[in-house]
């Protein structure tokens, strides 16, 4: 069983190649990292899962990417985006309340039942370890929270639509330390629940919270290993030299 | 000679401060003048009363009566409409010469004289449709006048809407409507009413379009209908100014300052909406 699986991509925008026949899978339940340096096509890949880069009209691709078995050309794009959830780079709320930040995806997919509502944000928030810091001002701006407090109400939104893979896009980027911490603590104990694909601009990040570590370099999936391996004896010199600091 | 940088950035300022001062005074001088020699005319008979010996003497009342529908109408067409036309082209219509050109073309109708919109509701609407001279012709001319206004500026305020909440609002497996809907739309809404606004103080404005569709010369009595004609400030002003002899200055710059004070008081009204909206945006 598998949860993606990538044959022969290709990418384009126009008719700059982003993505070069990456052929790769991501398994159930485990913590995927995805380094590389930037322009490697890292965060393309991560927004072929949940088919965002279709915002994009230079957009084009051929090859396959099959999601629980079905090709994701093919299903209902609404659909997927819900069982693919996405957290960005900054964090974004939307310019709602609290509440309405992380019940969004559930209303949109037309629950509306209060009492449901409450509760799956309650546990959506418990999950993203913000509900003590938020359960007595759900009513307020989400803009009113730092930054790292904003960027898990941005995963427990996330959370709330109750996906089977969270793709993290760089969420650390805009960070301090201790606000990273708490992030990597939160996808550690995700892991038992959701499949994880975390890009990543730290190298130590990858190391410290991924399974699986796949290297990318000009649109090319250059290796894909476990992370011990990866960060021991990486097979590739390039994937040596980049987590060594030579390059990138 | 070496420049003197002071020098010439005195010289700059000075053609900056005196380019500002020529678009200011003129405004300043209208507005003083209106008041100055129009509101000594102003009076509940003025107001509230039918023009009498023809128009020397009474009031303006169905003038500005005929006013405030040409322009309520215009708006109750021309907004949902615009609205519609600037939420395809801003988030639905792809990026192909086609649309570039409807873009262009309707950015340049903004452009065309009121007259020719005058001319093109005739046509149209008096003649073609055979709603005859009316206020729904000359609704519909207005509204028709002000549209690439709306869209214009309505396109700009969805727009400016950051492309990241539209991918968050998809990525958590919303449509795209629902995006529009919920989140592009109320972020949106300041900037329409901005567009709105310009329209309004337009349509209420422009004599040229209701020349020929719905302006009475001298109607003493109220419209009882969209199909009837009825008299408007600028056409009154117009009338009192050049075809009827004898009319008291006084009336006349007392007309002049109602349409003003008519369109201040819709645009203020317009700012104090938007301004509540910008109060509830929470970014």
């Amino acid at each position: 069983m598998v949860t993606f699986d990538i044959k022969k991509l290709n990418v384009w925008f126009d008719s700059t190649q982003a993505l070069k026949s990456v052929t790769m899978q991501i398994l159930p339940n485990e913590i995927l990292s995805i380094i590389g340096p930037s322009n490697s096509g890292k965060t393309t890949f991560l927004r072929m899962l949940n088919r965002l880069n279709d915002l994009n009209t230079r957009f084009k691709m051929n090859g396959d990417v099959l999601f629980d078995g079905q090709d994701i050309r093919k299903v209902d794009v609404e659909l997927l985006r819900r069982k693919v959830g996405m957290v960005f780079a900054l964090p974004l709320p939307l310019p709602l309340s609290i509440f309405d930040n992380v019940a969004y995806g559930m209303k949109m997919a037309g629950v509306n039942n209060r009492k449901r509502l409450a509760q799956v944000v309650e546990n959506a928030l418990k999950q993203a370890y913000l509900w003590e810091e938020v359960k007595d001002r759900m009513g307020e701006s989400a803009f009113k929270l730092s930054g790292g407090q904003q960027q898990r109400l941005c995963i427990a939104r996330t959370l709330a639509v109750e996906p089977e893979v969270i793709l993290f896009d760089e969420p650390c980027s805009g960070l301090d330390p201790i606000s990273t911490a708490k992030i990597e603590d939160a996808m550690v104990k995700l892991k038992e629940k959701y499949t994880i694909v975390l890009v990543t601009n730290n190298v130590k990040q990858a190391a410290r919270v991924g399974d699986r570590t796949a290297f990318f370099l000009n649109g090319e999936l250059i290796e894909l290993d476990k992370t011990e391996k990866i960060f021991t004896v990486p097979q590739d010199n390039r994937t040596d030299g980049y987590i060594r600091g030579k390059f990138g | 000679m070496k420049r003197n940088p002071h020098r010439t950035q005195n010289i700059a300022f000075f053609f900056l401060l005196l380019a500002t001062l020529l678009i200011v005074v003129p405004v300043g001088l209208i507005v003083v003048i209106i008041i100055q020699k129009g509101f000594p005319a102003i009076n509940w008979q003025f107001l509230s009363d039918m023009p009498r010996q023809g128009m020397r003497a009474g009031g303006i009342f169905p003038a500005i009566v005929g006013t405030i529908y040409l322009v309520a109408g215009a708006i109750i067409f021309a907004l949902p409409i615009g609205l519609l036309a600037a939420i395809y082209l801003s988030e639905y219509s792809r990026d192909n010469p086609l649309n570039r050109i409807i873009k262009l073309a309707i950015v340049n109708l903004a452009g065309v004289p009121s007259v020719v919109y005058g001319l093109f509701g005739l046509a149209l609407f008096v003649i073609f449709f055979k709603f005859g001279a009316s206020i729904l012709s000359g609704s519909l001319t207005l509204g028709i006048m002000i549209l690439p206004i709306v869209i214009t500026t309505s396109r700009e305020a969805l727009e400016s809407v950051p492309q990241s909440f539209r991918e968050v609002s998809l990525s958590l497996g919303a449509s795209k409507w629902q995006t529009i809907r919920h989140i592009v739309l109320p972020n949106a809404i300041p900037g329409i009413l901005t567009g709105t606004i310009l329209g309004l103080g337009r349509a209420a404005g422009e004599t040229a379009p209701i020349l020929f569709t719905v302006a009475a010369f001298y109607l003493p009595q109220l419209p009882k209908s969209i199909f009837d004609q009825a008299m408007a400030l600028p056409y009154h002003l117009y009338v009192i100014s050049t075809q009827v002899p004898n009319v008291d200055e006084k009336i006349r710059y007392g007309t002049a300052f109602v349409l003003l004070a008519l369109v201040l008081f819709m645009n203020l009204m317009a700012i104090i909406i938007r301004t509540k909206f910008r109060k509830k945006k929470k970014w």
